[in-house]
């Protein structure tokens, strides 16, 4: 758990054209990428083929290379492919023989086109999270009007979610070194007890955490220190994004 | 400008009928650094938060001139900083540096003045530099300093720490020792950690069962073992009082009132251990 959670943060060059962007720029720029993939008709590989340039050229920009990419895409996308690896198996039409299997020639295009938009949005986001710190990313929904009560529960999510690993980390190595292996389901009511003492120390951290904001003047709202700037670069950045994809889009729906 | 604390009587009782406090009485001067000691359940961690009113109970408290309780909590939280026992709930936002801003901010400061603040909090504790890092980064040693920055920054009369100690390395205790005591402030020292009190602080106070039961300079209630045993304590073996090279701030030494022990010096518990 604590291997993926350290596998995230910004990794690339942290001085290069796309980490120094404004962070809602970013943020606009990665959710109309993975909102042109996901909306385009199923095989309209031309725009997907766009939306992956993009991607690539943001990518090669940032420096964060194809290694970085595939390691973090890895935790979330078998689970994206998972639901669409059944299609070839159940939709109607022609066949082909695949070995033993048949699987029908629609459900795999289908399905190829479902997986590119699944491997757009999880680059998209991969590279977001690679190319902007998570308090940024923050301080752009926050500024881009998203509820306040989901960015801050977000913001504590982040800045807990560390703590509460290595708890559980800790109560994992201490069940472990008095030889806890579970082998049989009664044995595994150990475990919720242990989820249970987790919640109810992070139940009483919070109560703590609220007394030391309220110490330090709490009064309701999230102050904010940094001020983020909209510059030439990032109209740039949104303008070339939709200059590029908007047309490829549009044409995609009407050859469909 | 006043930074004492009158504390007359002070009651407090949790919902679920356990006392925290029982009667205390305690008058901080101008400067002074006092040491809060007691056992676990003793009532510190209780009277500290009535400080900055997180608690309130009967009797009177005024704390750097206010008075608690029917004032401005505003203007009390900037006047008291305090800095809890764990930093993991003092720091609370993604990065340092907005921790840091967390209280200047709340006070309604401009932007550049919060930045300024932010600086020399950060450098007050020798943490210059790791403004844009994630507490989740840092080790506990920094953190504790960092969770005393976010404090610093408010300019707080009076600093009241949490076993500020408790669970650092000697080295890291040592670092922290050093800042505390370049900071020139009134200072109560809630600890378990008596030879860390006997470093820093002129003056202590023996808190148990609720209330105040010795009050008196800090080497003597240190050396007093019986009264130190009565009530759960005791230094750590091998320790020497007399060797303990306590160097107050900006070279003057804070007088302390001469020993006090509560109940006329007939307390039950010492009375048997004494014997």
């Amino acid at each position: 758990m604590s291997a993926h959670l350290h596998r995230t943060g910004v990794a690339g060059d942290p001085a290069s054209a796309i980490h120094r962007l404004d962070p809602r720029a970013k943020l606009a720029g990665f959710a109309g990428i993975t909102a042109v993939a996901v909306s385009t008709p199923l095989r309209a590989w031309p725009a997907f083929g766009a939306c992956a340039l993009a991607l690539g050229a943001i990518a090669a920009v940032a420096r964060v290379g194809p290694g970085t990419v595939w390691l973090r895409s890895r935790v979330i996308l078998p689970l994206v492919v998972l639901v669409a690896a059944f299609l070839p198996f159940v939709r109607g039409g022609p066949a082909i023989d695949v070995g033993p299997l048949s699987v029908s020639e629609a459900g795999v295009a289908t399905f190829a086109s479902v997986a590119a938009k699944a491997l757009i949005g999880t680059v998209s986001a991969v590279l977001l999270a690679a190319t902007t710190s998570f308090p940024d990313v923050l301080h752009a929904l926050e500024r881009m009007r998203a509820p306040r009560l989901l960015v801050v529960i977000a913001a504590f999510m982040y800045r807990y979610v560390f703590v509460i690993a290595d708890e559980a980390r800790r109560m994992r190595a201490a069940l472990a070194a008095r030889a806890y292996r579970p082998r049989h389901l009664g044995q595994v009511a150990t475990l919720g007890r242990m989820v249970t003492a987790l919640f109810l120390r992070s139940y009483e951290r919070g109560e703590r955490v609220y007394l030391a904001m309220l110490a330090r003047g709490y009064a309701g709202t999230m102050p904010r220190l940094g001020v983020l700037a909209f510059g030439r670069a990032d109209v740039a950045f949104v303008a070339a994004l939709v200059v590029v994809l908007v047309p490829i889009r549009v044409v995609a729906e009407l050859a469909a | 400008m006043s930074c004492a604390i009158h504390a007359r009587g002070l009651r407090f009782r949790y919902p679920n009928g356990v006392v925290g406090l029982d009667g205390v009485d305690l008058h901080v001067r101008h400067g002074e650094r006092v040491a809060v000691l007691g056992p676990n359940g003793a009532g510190k961690t209780t009277l500290m938060l009535q400080l900055n009113g997180l608690l309130r109970g009967e009797g009177e408290l005024e704390v750097a001139g206010l008075p608690v309780g029917n004032g401005d909590l505003r203007e009390l939280r900037a006047a008291v900083g305090l800095v809890f026992q764990d930093p993991d709930d003092q720091l609370f936002m993604p990065t340092v540096a907005e921790d840091v801003a967390f209280g200047p901010l709340n006070l309604g400061l401009d932007r550049d003045a919060v930045r300024e603040r932010v600086d020399r909090a950060l450098a007050a504790v020798r943490m210059a530099g790791i403004a844009d890092r994630a507490p989740h980064q840092l080790s506990l040693g920094q953190r504790r300093r960092v969770a005393i920055a976010t404090v610093l920054a408010m300019r707080p009369r009076l600093l009241v720490l949490d076993e500020p100690s408790a669970n650092l390395d000697p080295r890291a205790r040592r670092e922290l020792l050093e800042i505390l005591d370049a900071i020139d402030r009134t200072m109560l020292v809630v600890t378990h950690d008596l030879p860390f009190a006997a470093q820093l602080c002129d003056r202590a106070v023996l808190l148990s069962g609720g209330s105040v039961v010795a009050d008196g300079p800090c080497r003597e209630i240190l050396a007093d073992e019986p009264l130190l045993a009565a009530h759960d304590l005791e230094l750590p073996a091998g320790f020497d009082l007399a060797r303990v090279s306590y160097a107050p701030a900006h070279g003057r030494r804070r007088d302390a009132p001469p020993l006090r022990l509560h109940g006329g010096g007939h307390d039950p518990q010492v009375a048997e251990v004494r014997r």
